[in-house]
């Protein structure tokens, strides 16, 4: 019963011109988001997550990176639009809550006169005055911002973190884009903080039937929030899987790895996490990208790994799940 | 137990904010506001806060950053918050040491790996010759684990947990006795930290260090500290062994911080105490809550909490806190005063 | 995992090459500046008539069109623009130089205490920097020629008096974000002295910033002492200068238009390398100035 799909990458492929070489980043993405769907990306810092979210919104512009690969939304081909209309998705269609609030508000004008700015790009035409006054005040209300009136007031300094965090998801929803990707919302923030942001944004997307798409290193936030995850490594996707599965049967040996990594709060020690670090984007390793850094690499390895269906809406590209019969993993 | 290395006794750290021409005083923001904990040798003391806890001003006044506003630091049999010493002597500088959180700022960019760990190594008079200095860096290297060959590099060559690595390094140099570890893994990718937690630890054992603990990662928290302090608003709210902190916590904001912990299991979902709707955001420092400065997200204020402070109180000795909710927290002209 | 660059000279120079060819602009300026400097450090051997540097006439040769042998012309007594406009250089550079040689180190140094040493300091030398940068530079310069004799040293004497504040604000900024910078604590944490924590850890984290506005400043440096050349403040003739230069043959203009046109499209070329430089100085080092 998966959804009609949203946002669907097709082996993406990114490359960046730096003054060592060619950085091969982004070695065939796959990923859909289907409508009405939270959907997590997880990674570690290099992996990509970022990389990919950046190509979504056409971000990513000759000369220095070279982008291949198909991206649909909505029935479009996001790079093989012009520019001008991909102007017009981008924050309308998809729009963004970005991590660091503080950096995301211009410091020089109100909360009102940036939310206006933003209800004014309204796909369905600009409001009226009053008629964007008034759906201002009601986004804020949404956002359980209280006292809107003077929220819009206020300059961004003079609001908490959390509320500059509840702005963003403000912005990012009064347009009721189909999508709206997140930046690590909330990781800047205390965890009581961050906590209410992730229920308030649960609770709103599911009221809208909006889809997320999810980009954070955090494994709790990432199981808190989504529906279905796909775990990044190296440029690309190691496994995906619904969100419980996931977090209950890992797959892909770097899943486990992270997975592991995770301090408990049952107290048995810090665990070691995982030997190795990501490769060297201008020499990545041929084959899977993981192998040097997995306990379980085995001559096949050499080759590009399979793309394994595991159980319902289970995959992984990993060679140990590949015809055989599973080995039992640790 | 063991004479503490460490004694801290109703510390206090305000810092006047001034305004307009005159720069005269218009308010105070209250830091650390009264704070008393002791540290035994070899062990590790956690101090959990959200941002405006007050938690990273402890740590910079116990390292001699700030200058105390009042209360005392005992190290060693000095008090070291003395306000007339206006210097430390040398012998307490080696022997109090930190590491940052972020390896990006805690190593100067611009200086070599060698440079950078010369610097302690030259201020304390450790090594006298240049090729003592080298053989002394190739040591400390060897210490966190990484080759001799790293001190020519420049901080951009390596990565975060080798750049961690330099920075304990560093730490280690004067041989100190104490550490402060101010979130010393949090920029890190959680498959890298658990590799620079194991050789703290490891550390902690062979040099008998004695480690603060700064971090908000509470699951790294219980696997790490042998005791933990929840701090709010400058304050201690509750003080406790680990094990007895976060399998019994007693004081509303510490079960508020507690269930708050995104976790990865279910079986850690049943770990976290009853959940606790989490509500509002620290106030700022500077505008501090009459009474209990929690009371105003305290999902358990009543009558008393607005118009009193709670002092710290312990049942069994060990674990404190300090809430209206708990015998020995009120205190006791008050509540006779409430009785009568 | 242990594999480090650990020869980073080269290595640093490859990236930092990268990162400034990337902006084409900034090569033009590169190439503009050096042309400038090998053309004024070679001037007597690369100019066809060294002797009109200085005072020289040559009646029959007076005000000719640009041609052979007078590329650019020359002046109402016969001397060769285009040896005159290199000469001009070598005095504009002069002057670049040495002001900031005087300015910089000592607003640096201020900067560096007041970002420091909070407290009365920071108040003293931050308001003095102020009232300096509250006049105009020009007017200021003006003021301190009036009072002094009209020549090259005073011009030098009154543009380095008013550019030293710029980087006292510069660095003063610089140092107020860098002394939280966890190297900074750890250094003072260990006990390290004041000394080796301004000129070790600090300063050299400043230098990016201040060789970038120091590139820019060079066109702005230049661009006043021919303000001041231009007003008969500056350098004094014979002594060719490139603001004395336009002044002089804006008297015959638009007839022997090239006798300032060229002197002036010289000062706009010098400015422009040296601005497109600082620019590609500025991407390459990441700063604001």
């Amino acid at each position: 019963m998966t959804p009609e799909p949203l946002l669907q990458i097709r082996d993406l492929h990114a490359s960046f011109v730096s003054y060592r070489g060619l950085a091969r980043v982004l070695n065939g993405v796959n990923l859909t988001v289907g409508r009405g769907e939270k959907v997590g990306l997880v990674g570690e810092t290099g992996c990509g997550k970022s990389l990919t979210m950046r190509a979504v919104l056409g971000l990513l512009q000759p000369p220095r990176a070279r982008v291949r690969g198909e991206i649909w939304f909505a029935g479009r081909n996001l790079l093989a639009l012009p520019s001008r209309e991909l102007e017009q998705i981008r924050g309308r269609e998809i729009a963004m809550i970005f991590q660091d609030p503080m950096a995301a508000l211009n410091p020089v004008f109100t909360i009102g006169d940036q939310l206006l700015d933003v209800i004014a790009r309204h796909p369905k035409g600009r409001p009226s005055a009053t008629e964007a006054w008034e759906r201002a005040l009601a986004i804020l209300r949404e956002v359980a911002l209280s006292d809107p009136e003077r929220v819009m007031r206020a300059y961004p300094v003079q609001l908490s973190g959390g509320m500059r965090q509840r702005v963003l998801i403000a912005m990012a929803l009064v347009n009721e884009p189909a999508l709206v990707i997140a930046d690590e919302p909330g990781t800047a923030l205390d965890v009581t903080i961050q906590e209410q942001i992730l229920l308030l944004m649960r609770s709103l997307v599911d009221a809208k039937g909006l889809s997320v798409l999810l980009i954070t290193h955090n494994l709790g936030v990432v199981r808190a929030l989504t529906d279905r995850v796909y775990v990044m490594y190296a440029g690309s996707i190691a496994e995906t899987a619904p969100t419980a599965d996931l977090f209950r049967t890992p797959k892909h040996p770097y899943t486990q790895g992270l997975l592991a990594s995770v301090p408990k709060l049952s107290g048995e020690g810090v665990p070691r996490g995982i030997e190795g670090m990501i490769p060297d984007y201008l020499a990545p390793p041929p084959g899977c990208r993981f192998a040097p850094r997995c306990p379980f690499a085995q001559p096949r390895c050499q080759q590009p790994p399979p793309w394994v269906t595991v159980d319902t809406d289970h995959q992984v590209a990993c060679v140990l799940y590949d015809a055989a019969p599973a080995p039992r993993l640790p | 137990m063991s004479e503490p290395l460490l004694r801290v006794d109703n510390l206090v750290k305000h810092f006047p904010i001034r305004a307009g021409f005159l720069m005269r005083q218009v308010g105070v923001v209250r830091a650390v506001d009264g704070v008393s904990f002791s540290l035994s040798p070899g062990e590790t003391f956690g101090l959990v806060g959200e941002s405006g806890s007050g938690k990273t001003t402890l740590a910079m006044t116990l390292l001699g950053g700030y200058r105390a506003t009042a209360g005392e630091i005992w190290f060693r049999g000095d008090n070291i918050a003395d306000p007339v010493a206006r210097r430390r002597r040398p012998a307490l500088t080696k022997e109090i040491q930190v590491v940052f959180q972020d390896p990006g700022s805690s190593l100067n960019p611009r200086r070599t790996v060698r440079q950078t760990l010369e610097v302690p190594l030259r201020v304390h008079r450790l090594v006298s010759t240049h090729g003592e200095a080298a053989r002394q860096i190739a040591r400390l290297l060897e210490t966190v684990e990484l080759p001799a060959e790293f001190m020519h590099a420049f901080p951009a060559a390596l990565s975060g947990g080798q750049k961690q690595r330099v920075a304990i390094a560093r730490a280690l140099a004067t041989e100190p006795s104490f550490i402060v570890l101010d979130e010393p893994t949090s920029a890190l990718d959680v498959s890298v930290q658990g590799k620079i937690i194991a050789l703290l630890l490891d550390l902690q054992r062979r040099l008998n260090l004695t480690y603060l603990f700064i971090t908000h990662d509470l699951s790294l928290m219980r696997n790490v500290a042998t005791r933990v302090a929840v701090m709010y608003l400058g304050k201690l709210a509750e003080l406790a062994d680990t094990a007895s902190l976060f399998g019994n916590p007693l004081h509303p904001y510490t079960r508020m911080l507690l269930s708050a912990i995104p976790v990865v299991s279910e079986a850690e979902e049943r770990l976290k105490p009853r959940w606790v709707v989490p509500r509002g955001e620290t106030p700022s420092p500077a505008r501090v809550p009459p009474g209990c400065s929690f009371h105003p997200r305290c999902p358990d204020a009543f009558a008393v909490c607005p118009r009193i402070d709670p002092v710290a109180a312990s049942a069994d000795g060990r674990h404190v806190v300090r809430c209206h909710l708990y015998p020995g927290c009120t205190p006791a002209e008050v509540a006779d005063a409430a009785r009568t | 995992m242990n594999a480090v660059a650990v020869a980073p000279a080269r290595e640093h120079l490859r990236r930092t090459w990268y990162a400034f060819s990337r902006n084409g602009g900034s090569v033009v300026g590169l190439g503009i500046v050096v042309a400038i400097v090998l053309l004024t450090t070679f001037a007597p051997w690369l100019t066809p008539f060294p002797r009109h540097a200085r005072a020289f006439t040559d009646f029959e040769h007076a005000g000719l069109p640009p041609g052979r042998p007078y590329a650019l012309g020359t002046d109402t007594i016969g001397r060769d623009i285009f040896t005159r406009v290199v000469f001009g250089y070598r005095f504009s550079l002069l002057l670049g130089v040495v002001v900031l040689t005087a300015a910089v180190p000592t607003g640096v140094l201020l900067g560096l205490l007041a970002g420091y040493y909070r407290g009365w300091p920071e108040t003293v030398i931050m308001r003095i920097t102020d009232i300096f940068l509250s006049i105009p530079p020009l007017a200021l310069a003006l003021a301190i020629m009036a009072v002094l004799q009209p020549n090259l040293q005073n011009a030098m004497l009154a543009v380095s008096a008013m550019w030293w504040p710029w980087y006292t604000r510069l660095v003063y900024g610089l140092v107020s974000s860098l002394r939280t910078e966890g190297y900074v604590q750890a250094a003072q944490i260990v006990g390290a002295s004041p000394a080796h924590i301004l000129l070790r850890e600090i300063l050299p984290n400043c230098l990016p910033a201040v060789l970038t506005k120091m590139t820019l400043d060079m066109a702005f440096v230049i661009l006043i002492g021919s303000s001041l050349s231009f007003l008969g403040l500056g350098v004094q003739p014979p002594d060719p200068d490139l603001g004395t230069m336009v002044a002089d043959g804006a008297k015959y203009m638009p007839d022997l238009w090239w006798i300032s046109v060229f002197p002036g499209l010289a000062i706009l070329v010098v400015v422009l390398g040296f601005s497109l430089l600082g620019d590609g100085l500025r991407d390459v080092f990441g700063v604001e100035v």
